[in-house]
């Protein structure tokens, strides 16, 4: 399946002999200890679309930022056309006619589109000759490829379809022949994304080549014509999309990372701890995120959360978390409603205990002393001092108790929580909710960028604290994590929970359920 | 910085110190006996105003006498009291604080050194041996202008633009009323005053603002007690066909022609007085009040404004004055009764 | 030499030499702006230290200024640490000045020791309302915590003049500023200078703060809110609620300030006490880096400044109070904003010897 070979013969390129549009070969970058990218080696060729899929961290950005010279490759090639090119700033690569269109846009809000378009393609001291030349170039431009836009509109009234398409014309009126689109789509309606998608057809058929990041796999499916799925900074696949389906994809993309050797008793599970119905939760754009969710955890069981991410798992942990106030339906932890409270210090006083996702983000606070971070959330524990008073020597006594529990290193609790490595994180943060006794623990991607030690260590953790009768929520991208820890398996789409399985079921149909497709629907929601 | 760098940098600072302290800067210089000195307020010497006629009249007594003095300019509160006190230790006499802001302190310092003399313009609230207060009539020079201004106006009605709203102030404005009124008891007069903060001293913007504002509700001649703010006020006047009247210094020659004249508020004659009296023995504590009588306030004329004030308005003005020094005449005081009896 | 990796100097070059480096270039550069005016250098630097360090009165003078500068330093550290630029001690120093005023003029039959602590405790208050306000603005209604301060020094400072005008100053009297206080005082250490007890309060202040931070559960809140605010929502923090009570201990903090002032300096209320040390006290947070032992040390460092300028444009009247302003901004700009500024040139200098 994997393939780094040139791209087949292509429909619409000008010729079979062509050389590929962009090629990287054998790409590799670390960040401190995280490898973002493993000897990736692919190749693009001219006048197609490329889809590049994985999940958040999988290294896709890193690659795309390395190929329009936002980063330096620490090893590895990039041939332009055949050519070996050195791309060391995004002035290289635009004179390589590589553009970016990138996830946030880079427009300035109260220029026209106009004045947006010959940013840093000035020209000159005096921008009245430029602005003159871009209007008749952008006027082709959108005639050749149904880029409308008024060039005289302000770029910060306009909605985000047409603001995205100002950052494609940027790109082609300084000469793109590639352009790249970091997640196109994540802030259009479906029909803006409708209208995007024939407008990158066009440029393809017009000879142009474009490779689109994503981790929407119907996206790919609609329109791409060659996919390479990332997993974990390497590239694991390389095909063609009509060669493939969506649960295909999801297969590859979550698939078996890292063989966990944990062994998992029989669960016995107990009373219903958690009870969650029909909750729905909208967005501030009216948009529900969270659908109808139903689902129970009982005393002694994993229940684990399935799908691609960006499908409401997140938001699902932060509305038990109370980080978040429910839309509709209800929360009950031991049969207490506490979807409304929204409070997480309360809820935490009540008993869940909150692994968060992002735990540089949330679950620890980077420039506080390890023994700071480690009480976070707990700081009011009334056993830590006074009314007022924090007793620092009870604060470092339960940190340096934690450290010791769970063997984390560097044991220097007056070290600061960035210094640690993403195991080490991640095992203070579990260290802290999983020792204050809690009766529910949610997790969110507990092994996500931790090294090979904490890999085996945390997972074991989780099972011992099942077999001693929590109930636990966990939540993961990783497939084989989800299945090796989990006694039953809900998988979410697009805010809904599609199903349950046990955790014996195949990848495939889990894969299925997570591209959104009912078994009954079978047997493939492939591309139109 | 992190606290060991300021550590270090503060124990090289202090060895520096000591070091120099042998050396000898030119602080521990006694100055001859009966050097004057003279305490500026935060305005600055060159404020255009009443601290630049404190300079003129100590400059005017320097170039007489060949006698230098000491001079310090206030940036804070605590330094008045500094500076009086570091003269004061190092023999200058007499010192001069400029502005009442400073009453506080020379009353306190003048106190513990009873052999100084000490001076003080624009307040009159110490009595001590050693002090001098001397103390401006703002009101009889304000009351004169105004009836220029009255005669001077063809709208019938004329402006005041104040600095910061202090008595002070509103006793220039209360002078200048009563002037305009007892000419033209019909005519209008338009008060305003810049701010509430020492900016407003120094915002020749606001000033000329305000006397936009003023001309654009009628009025054609307006007078101005507002220090370095009064710049814009007479600017505005000039650009705006208007005419200005200058304060404590002659201003007439800042826009020839354009301001028909300035209340003279005589400072630098103060300050030569005390520095003069010093010399010769004849330095009085007590306070002085100097009026029209002791030609200590008035108004100036001169070749710019000659073709502005006719003989009749001269005549006007000087009538007033007669009869002010003679006593018939009494220009209202706001600061007794910090009322003013016209508006 | 030790093999050490790029950036990692010896220990003793960070903590003295690179201090040492930035002092030096600062007063080299002052120097030549007093050479260009005409005066020695050498000269002006020795009297600006014998100024301030020389004497009892200088030592005395600086320690006064420092202790205006530590209140106010400390008020923008601690909303620094919640993530907060407070620009508005200065109208929180001087809105204090009104509950230290009030207590002094309007508590004379209690006996001196109670109307004096009430008073210290007003001034507190006044000030911490000046900086709840803005505080509540930036948490309920989402108004820039930095808009809302300026716009509330302009407020202080209106407030201040229409009230001393119309409310405290004797009639008949030509200065803007109330009858003297004779009830209440903070005891002079060193007559005639303006030092008082308030510099042990200052101290105070300081311990008070880096206990508040470091010691208590608030303090951890306002660490938290500051450093990270969603984690700090994570862990269950309601960060209105802290940038609430963050923006009324700190204007409390500048409010002391006017304890100082009206009380120990002063003893009556007069306009624009504060003088521009609310301003000063941002340089100071941001040399002390928003410690308080950084903002004490750092607020010495504004005193010595401040007492040896005065002592400077004393002793040279051709070094006028602007040129001083001058000299302090290049010391604020060497020693503070470019405290790293020769680290590369030393570090090539240290390395240099290892790649030859």
């Amino acid at each position: 399946m994997v393939s780094d070979r040139p791209a087949r013969q292509d429909r619409s390129a000008p010729g079979a002999s062509a050389p590929p549009a962009v090629e990287l070969i054998g790409i590799d970058k670390r960040f401190g200890p995280v490898h973002a990218n493993r000897h990736v080696s692919l190749a693009i060729a001219k006048g197609s679309i490329h889809g590049i899929i994985g999940e958040n961290g999988a290294g896709k950005s890193t690659l795309m930022s390395i190929l329009f010279g936002f980063y330096a490759a620490d090893a590895g090639e990039i041939r332009v056309n055949g050519r070996k090119v050195d791309i060391t700033s995004s002035g290289d690569a635009i004179a390589q006619g590589i553009g970016m269109v990138h996830q946030h846009f880079m427009l300035v809000e109260p220029f026209t589109v106009l004045e947006n378009v010959v940013l840093g393609a000035e020209g000159g001291a005096l921008i009245g000759p430029a602005l003159a030349r871009a209007r008749g170039v952008l006027e082709r431009l959108a005639r050749d490829y149904e880029l409308d836009v008024d060039p005289d509109a302000i770029v910060g009234t306009l909605p985000v379809g047409l603001q995205q398409r100002v950052e494609i014309l940027k790109a082609l009126f300084k000469g793109a022949d590639v352009l790249i689109l970091d997640e196109p789509t994540g802030v259009l309606t479906p029909n803006e994304a409708d209208h995007l998608f024939h407008i990158l057809r066009g440029l393809r058929d017009q000879g142009k080549t474009v490779i689109i990041i994503t981790h929407k796999l119907n996206e790919i499916m609609e329109v791409t014509d060659r996919v390479s799925v990332m997993r974990r900074g390497e590239l694991v696949a390389t095909v063609d999309t009509r060669d493939t389906s969506a649960a295909a994809l999801a297969e590859l993309m979550v698939g078996r990372s890292v063989l966990l050797e944990v062994e998992k008793g029989e669960g016995k599970p107990g009373a219903v701890v958690l009870a969650v119905e029909k909750l729905t939760w909208r967005d501030s754009k009216n948009v529900a995120r969270v659908k109808d969710v139903s689902f129970a955890v009982r005393a002694g069981e994993i229940v684990g959360i399935a799908g691609v991410s960006g499908n409401g798992q997140s938001e699902l942990l932060d509305l038990i978390a109370g980080l978040k106030r429910p839309s509709a339906g209800t929360i009950r932890l031991d049969g207490q409603e506490i979807g409304h409270l929204a409070d997480p210090a309360r809820l935490r006083d009540l008993g869940v205990a909150h692994v968060p996702e992002d735990r540089q983000a949330r679950g620890l606070i980077m420039p506080f002393e390890e023994c700071e971070s480690a009480i976070l959330g707990w700081h009011d524990d009334p056993a830590l001092g006074s009314a007022l008073w924090l007793d620092r020597g009870k604060v470092e006594g339960r940190a340096a108790a934690d450290m010791a529990a769970f063997d984390v290193r560097p044991q220097d609790c007056h070290l600061k929580s960035a210094k640690f490595s993403g195991g080490n994180q991640q095992k203070i943060v579990l260290a802290r909710e999983i020792g204050r006794d809690p009766k529910l623990l949610i997790v969110g991607q507990p092994t996500r960028g931790v090294d090979v030690g904490a890999i085996e260590f945390i997972p074991r953790r989780l099972l011992e604290l099942r077999d001693q009768g929590k109930a636990i929520l966990l939540v993961s991208v990783e497939l084989d994590e989800i299945r090796s820890l989990s006694d039953r398996i809900l998988v979410m789409f697009a805010g809904e929970v599609m199903g349950e399985r046990p955790p014996e079921t195949d990848e495939r149909e889990l894969g299925l359920l997570m591209a959104g497709v009912q078994p009954g629907d079978r047997p493939e929601a492939t591309a139109s | 910085m992190n606290k060991r760098t300021l550590l270090v940098a503060l124990a090289a600072l202090a060895a520096a110190g000591y070091y120099f302290y042998g050396s000898g800067g030119g602080s521990s210089d006694k100055p001859a006996p009966g050097t004057p000195a003279v305490v500026f307020d935060t305005g600055g010497k060159f404020d255009k105003s009443f601290n630049e006629g404190i300079y003129n009249g100590a400059e005017k007594f320097k170039t007489e006498t060949s006698q230098a003095y000491g001079e310090f300019e206030i940036t804070n509160e605590a330094q008045r009291e500094q500076a009086l006190r570091n003269f004061a230790d190092k023999g200058y006499s007499p010192i001069i604080a400029a502005g009442f802001a400073q009453a506080a302190a020379l009353g306190k310092v003048a106190a513990e050194y009873p052999n100084i003399k000490f001076a003080i313009i624009d307040d009159s609230s110490i009595t001590l041996p050693n002090v001098q207060s001397i103390v401006f009539k703002e009101e009889e020079g304000s009351y004169l202008v105004g009836l220029l201004a009255a005669m001077a106006s063809k709208t019938g009605k004329v402006g005041f633009v104040g600095g910061m709203d202090i008595p002070l102030i509103r006793k220039f404005a209360c002078g200048y009323v009563q002037g305009v009124k007892a000419t033209n008891p019909a005519a209008t007069v338009f008060q305003n005053m810049t701010g509430d903060t020492g900016a407003a001293w120094n915002d020749p913007v606001k000033g000329g603002e305000l006397t936009k504002a003023q001309i654009a509700q009628g009025a054609d001649v307006i007078y101005h007690a507002a220090g370095g703010t009064g710049v814009g006020v007479l600017q505005a006047a000039a650009d705006n066909g208007a005419l200005g009247i200058g304060v404590d210094s002659n201003q007439n020659g800042l826009h020839p022609g354009k301001v028909l004249t300035s209340m003279l508020k005589r400072v630098d004659v103060a300050v030569y007085n005390v520095m003069k009296s010093a010399k010769d023995g004849s330095f009085k504590a007590g306070t002085t009040s100097l009026g029209l009588a002791q030609d200590g306030v008035g108004y100036a004329m001169d070749d710019n404004n000659k073709a502005l004030v006719s003989p009749p308005m001269i005549a006007a003005a000087d009538a007033a004055k007669a009869a002010i020094v003679a006593g018939t005449l009494q220009v209202h005081d706001y600061m007794t009764d910090e009322k003013c009896p016209v508006q | 030499m030790m093999k050490k990796v790029h950036g990692e100097l010896p220990h003793w070059v960070d903590t003295a030499l690179i201090p040492a480096v930035n002092l030096v270039v600062a007063l080299l550069v002052a120097g030549l702006v007093v050479l260009i005016i005409g005066e020695n250098p050498l000269e002006a630097l020795g009297i600006l230290l014998k100024g301030a360090l020389g004497s009892v009165r200088g030592w005395s003078y600086m320690l006064y200024y420092a202790t205006n500068f530590t209140f106010t330093g400390l008020a923008v550290a601690v909303a620094f640490h919640a993530g907060l630029f407070n620009i508005g001690g200065e109208g929180q120093a001087y809105v204090a000045g009104l509950g230290a005023a009030l207590a002094g003029l309007g508590l004379e039959f209690l006996p001196w020791p109670i109307a004096l602590l009430i008073g210290i405790m007003a001034a507190m208050a006044f000030g911490a309302l000046w900086g709840f306000i803005p505080g509540y603005l930036q948490a309920r209604r989402g108004s820039h915590i930095v808009i809302t301060t300026i716009m509330f020094n302009f407020i202080a400072a209106s407030l201040m003049v229409y009230l001393i005008n119309n409310w405290f100053r004797p009639a008949g009297r030509m200065a803007v500023e109330s009858r003297e206080i004779t009830h209440i005082s903070l005891v002079n250490l060193l007559p005639p200078s303006p030092l008082n007890a308030a510099v042990f309060l200052a101290g105070l202040a300081a311990w008070f703060t880096w206990y508040l931070l470091w010691r208590t559960r608030l303090g951890y809140e306002i660490r938290a809110v500051g450093a990270n605010p969603e984690a700090a929502v994570y862990a269950g923090i309601k960060p209105q609620r802290v940038i609430m009570i963050t923006m009324a201990i700190s204007g409390a903090l500048a409010g002391l300030m006017a304890v100082n002032e009206v009380l120990g300096v002063h003893h009556r209320l007069i306009l624009e006490f504060a003088g521009g040390a609310g301003f000063v006290g941002i340089a100071v947070a941001l040399m002390g880096r928003s410690h308080p032992v950084g903002v004490v040390l750092a607020a010495l460092l504004f005193g010595l400044l401040y007492q040896g300028g005065a002592e400077l444009s004393f002793a040279k009247p051709a070094i006028t109070r602007d040129m001083i302003v001058v000299i302090q901004g290049l010391v604020i700009l060497f020693m503070g904003a470019l405290e790293q500024a020769f680290r590369p040139v030393l570090a090539a200098f240290f390395f240099a010897p290892e790649k030859a």
